[in-house]
């Protein structure tokens, strides 16, 4: 049976990733070692095409395939930041898998698939479809963790997360039972029909808090955050780019929809699960991050710091989820995930660089004297790092700003002077390493790495959209609002 | 050029000829500097061009700029400049090229990306004084400190590392908050324009509760008392200024520190007035101790820098007692003393820059009886030094007057304990120049010690010129400055149910904000 042509329109994006990891794995047989690294064209090509691609739902929004899906802005809006991942992954790797002599087949497959998997989460309107979708990234996701075969580290790295990941996804599908079992449905507009009847019993609040369980772990807020360093620091700088982006965003998206759409009558239940969550959150990822030595691992602390914003963010919607008002918290989510995904991605895939052959030039200490060596990669990553730390005329300021204004909003005053206290802390963790790139003298002898074209591209496109983002928030920030818009 | 750009020309210059630096190869020094200095000389015209336009005797922001920025929530890049802003610009405009002609021979390394952070610096600052948008005063606040950070971390001495550190974490302490506060305001009001937040506070169109308005002005007020340093958060004052180069202190202690009090003068008392007067007597005391304080450790300092950095501290704690008398005078006098310490220090600082030059330290006791081989030098060094004391005729004077008379109007007591910061500051200094200049030459490395070259006269000539002139002909400045300060005490009143508000005489402005058209200036 084909499904209607209108529904093939709203699955478009995905069908493109899918169809195109398949082809880079069919062609991987046929093509001669010597050519596997132009593998990489029919990948870039998938993943350009995907992002294009979103331009097809955005054109038909509407549920799809009997409201498993729904394509609406909110969905269109991560569509955009996960294709955008994946262009930008491909983009970062090809280098990589050749400096690292890594089979490049696979690996974009997998990247394409992983992102097929998020747009899903993107636009589930169905717990199944999101559990889908989420198994889909996840298990592309553990394979890619532990791509560097012969590394200890990249292996522990993809133990770790599949062992811990996949306990998180069976937490998330046994909440979903009990809520099927509480309300009948699995539907997200249904339960949340459901749930403002008041069929909200002991059963299905156990049901929401294993999922948030699943999803926190995803997502790696505390208490559920301990895998993020390890993983991120054994996994290739590439993959930890995605890992630290791509799989968040989307996971954050379903827990939005979780929440916002199926749970909004009884934010009352999960609003001081969150509240508490982001508070631990970023302390857990900040007070760990100021006593790393080592760059990447400094940089997944500091990633957890920033999903424990997000939090405040979602927090400030709880306090009031029908109110008009939440609007704007859910547009500080969403606009806070695009400028955290393009300085998140900068600073992974300048470390990745930075790293050189077998990433070997990871500790702070190695980056001594770096703004003399490479003026411009030093330049470059203290912007990432500036941005991070949310300084005015980067993405990363109003990003934060944002949140800042929409918990203000709800009155969270407690929780936005947590915020504030966590964001000096953190600025001295990014400050540490612009004074060792600026202020002190090269330790060793530093033979530069030549940067390739396509990381080249990664940085300046994501340099560049920090800034913009930074200047000129406006327009995103308006389909951020409508996205918000469209999901009530 | 009296377009109604001038002001941006005037924020963004710095910042062209910043980048246009980057053009320009590293190890093009010499036209590096001159490209530097030409920026900072043109701007330095520009904003005389501001002086000669501004209108005084008017209380409204002049030259103003509006024009939208980002739509939700509103902001809107809105610049204006009155009585209060315009000399914080122009001694902007004036201690910049000093700094970069004092950068010209003692920077050897990096000197492109020097002059670099020295010029966005100037933007940044220019930008603080000049918006009228909280958002993009916030902006400015923080961006700027970024370069400075940099001039202290990279060419600073040796502790610079922990000194920047220091400087930029204090500060970022206090904004942080700032942003809250100015976040809570914005929910309040649903505006980030200050003509407009100021008019529905005045009018009570938006009431404050008691505990709300000493919460909002405890964020800022915090922000800013770190900036000026108010005393007991002085304490990355002195680490900054001895650790940082010459021009990093100059523009820290002329530049910098105003910023704290610029904003007490313009948020703290129009926007929270119960507040300040509920708070004026704790601040006032804070801000005696600090004069006593910093005066006392300056006394006792071997090291010439720290010297001068605490008596920065004695010196602003005139300004907050001007502020928080919240008299006309005094407040007159506080901006005035923005000023004169603005020069003075400056000038201070430029001095025992060129001592390090010659000798590469700080130390008081290394150096004595330099009037032999330094006449020059000492002649003017001591002119600056009794500027800075306060000498009748002389800038210093004049903001200390002011501020001690409008003080001891409202509050006779606070002047009186104040009034000794006055003779201490003279105990200090003097003991300090008769260490360094006076008495026989004590040791051999200074006996030949070159007189000031005719680049460092130039800057102390410049210096000591402007000194005299703020000394003698202060109503040009007093007579700019008069009506904003007065109109600072009449945002502080409140209309109340029962008091007409025409019973003022003044209409309250108008909430949209009424851009003068270039016709009507």
């Amino acid at each position: 049976m084909v499904p209607p042509m209108d529904d093939l329109y709203r699955l478009a994006p995905e069908l493109v990733f899918c169809g195109f990891g398949m082809l880079v794995m069919l062609l991987e047989p046929f093509v001669s070692a010597a050519r596997k690294k132009w593998l990489s064209v029919p990948a870039l090509a998938g993943a350009v095409l995907g992002l294009a691609a979103t331009a097809l739902p955005a054109a038909h929004p509407g549920a799809a395939y009997y409201g498993l899906l729904r394509i609406d802005t909110f969905s269109i809006f991560l569509h955009l930041i996960v294709g955008a991942v994946a262009v930008l992954v491909v983009l970062s790797s090809a280098d990589y898998l050749e400096r690292e002599k890594l089979p490049p087949g696979e690996f974009y497959a997998l990247v394409l698939f992983a992102t097929a998997g998020m747009g899903i989460m993107a636009s589930a309107q169905e717990l199944m479809t999101g559990f889908v979708g989420l198994e889909i990234s996840s298990i592309a996701s553990y394979v890619l963790a532990g791509y560097r075969r012969d590394s200890p580290r990249s292996n522990e790295a993809a133990m770790k997360y599949f062992l811990l990941g996949s306990f998180a996804t069976a937490f998330f599908l046994y909440g979903i039972a009990m809520a099927y079992g509480a309300t009948g449905t699995t539907n997200l507009e249904s339960l949340r029909t459901a749930v403002a009847q008041g069929h909200a019993g002991g059963l299905l609040t156990l049901g929401l808090g294993l999922m948030l369980v699943g999803l926190a772990f995803k997502v790696a807020t505390a208490p559920f955050q301990v895998w993020t360093p390890d993983v991120y620091e054994g996994a290739p700088a590439p993959v930890t780019a995605l890992l630290a982006s791509g799989p968040k965003a989307a996971a954050f998206a379903l827990l939005m929809r979780i929440l916002f759409v199926g749970f909004t009558a009884s934010s009352g239940a999960w609003f001081w699960v969150v509240w508490i969550s982001a508070a631990l959150t970023m302390f857990a990822g900040n007070l760990a991050a100021l006593v790393q030595t080592n760059v990447k691992r400094m940089l997944a602390y500091s990633s957890i710091a920033h999903a424990g914003y997000i939090l405040v963010a979602i927090a400030a919607v709880g306090t009031m989820p029908d109110d008009a008002q939440s609007v704007a918290g859910i547009a500080a989510v969403l606009f806070y995930l695009a400028t955290y995904v393009l300085m998140k991605f900068g600073a992974f895939t300048m470390v990745s660089q930075l790293g050189g052959p077998g990433e070997r030039r990871l500790e702070i200490n190695d980056y001594a004297g770096l703004s003399q060596e490479q003026p411009w990669a030093a330049a470059c990553l203290s912007l990432y790092l500036l941005s991070l730390l949310g300084l005015p005329v980067t993405a990363g300021f109003l990003g934060k700003f944002y949140v800042f204004k929409a918990a203000v909003n709800s009155n969270l005053l407690w929780l936005v002077i947590l915020m504030a206290a966590n964001s000096v802390v953190a600025a001295y963790y990014y400050l540490r390493v612009i004074v060792v790139m600026y202020m002190r003298e090269p330790q060793q002898e530093w033979t530069p790495q030549p940067v390739p074209r396509g990381v080249a591209l990664v940085l300046l496109l994501t340099a560049a959209g920090t800034l913009y983002l930074g200047l000129f928030p406006g327009k995103v920030m308006q389909l951020a609002i409508q996205s918000a818009l469209s999901l009530r | 050029m009296q377009g109604p750009l001038l002001l941006t020309v005037i924020i963004f210059l710095p910042l062209a000829g910043a980048l246009a630096l980057l053009i320009l190869r590293p190890e093009d020094r010499v036209w590096i500097r001159r490209l530097a200095l030409t920026t900072a000389l043109a701007e330095l015209g520009l904003s005389l061009l501001l002086l000669r336009g501004f209108l005084p005797g008017v209380a409204a922001y002049q030259f103003e700029e509006y024009r939208s920025w980002i739509a939700t929530p509103p902001i809107h890049y809105h610049l204006g400049v009155d009585g209060i802003s315009l000399f914080l610009v122009l001694l902007t405009t004036f201690l910049t090229p000093l700094a970069v002609l004092a950068s010209w021979q003692s920077i050897t390394s990096r000197v492109r990306e020097f002059f670099l952070m020295l010029l966005v610096l100037e933007t940044g600052m220019i930008g603080v004084f000049l918006a009228l948008d909280l958002f993009l005063f916030f902006v400015f606040w923080e961006v700027m400190l970024v370069p400075m950070y940099f001039l202290i971390g990279i060419w600073g001495h040796e502790r610079r590392i922990y000194a920047a550190l220091k400087f930029v974490l204090y500060t970022m302490a206090g904004s942080v908050l700032m942003l809250v506060g100015i976040l809570w305001l914005y929910n309040l009001t649903g505006t980030f324009d200050l003509p407009v937040m100021q008019a529905m506070l005045q009018t009570s169109q938006v009431l404050l509760n008691t505990r709300t308005e000493m919460l909002l002005f405890g964020a800022f007020f915090l922000a800013f008392a770190i900036k000026v340093p108010l005393f007991p958060l002085h304490t990355w004052l002195p680490d900054a200024h001895v650790e940082a180069p010459t021009a990093g202190s100059v523009v820290l202690a002329g530049v910098l520190l105003k910023m704290g009090t610029y904003g007490m003068l313009r948020f703290c008392l129009p926007l929270f007035p119960e507040a300040s007067h509920r708070l004026a007597p704790y601040i006032a005391v804070l801000a005696i101790i600090g004069i006593i304080y910093g005066a006392l450790v300056a006394m006792v300092q071997p090291d010439l820098k720290k010297l001068v950095a605490y008596s920065s501290v004695s010196h602003l704690g005139f300004v907050v007692l001007g502020i928080f008398a919240f008299n006309a005078t005094s407040i007159q006098g506080a901006l005035y003393q923005m000023l004169s310490h603005g020069v003075s220090t400056g000038a201070l600082f430029l001095a025992v820059g060129m001592l390090y030059d010659r000798r590469h330290t700080h130390l008081i006791r290394e150096f004595g009886g330099l009037a032999t081989p330094m006449p020059v030098f000492s002649a003017l060094f001591l002119f600056v030094c009794l500027s800075s004391l306060g000498l009748p005729m002389l800038n210093g004077f004049v903001g200390e007057f002011l501020i001690l008379l409008g003080t001891f109007q409202q509050h006779a007591r606070w002047a009186v304990w104040a009034a000794t910061g006055v003779i201490l500051s003279a105990v200090y200094l003097l003991w300090a120049y008769q260490r360094v200049i006076y008495g026989d030459v004590t040791s051999e490395n200074n006996r030949a010690l070159p007189d000031a070259t005719r680049r460092e006269r130039v800057i102390l000539f410049t210096a000591a010129a402007v000194i005299l002139w703020m000394g003698i002909a202060s109503p040009v400045f007093t007579r700019r400055m008069e009506a904003s300060a007065q109109n600072v005490l009449k945002q502080m009143q409140r209309s109340t149910a029962y008091e007409a508000r025409d019973s003022r005489g003044a209409a309250p402005r108008a909430i949209q904000p009424a851009i003068p058209s270039a016709g009507e200036r």
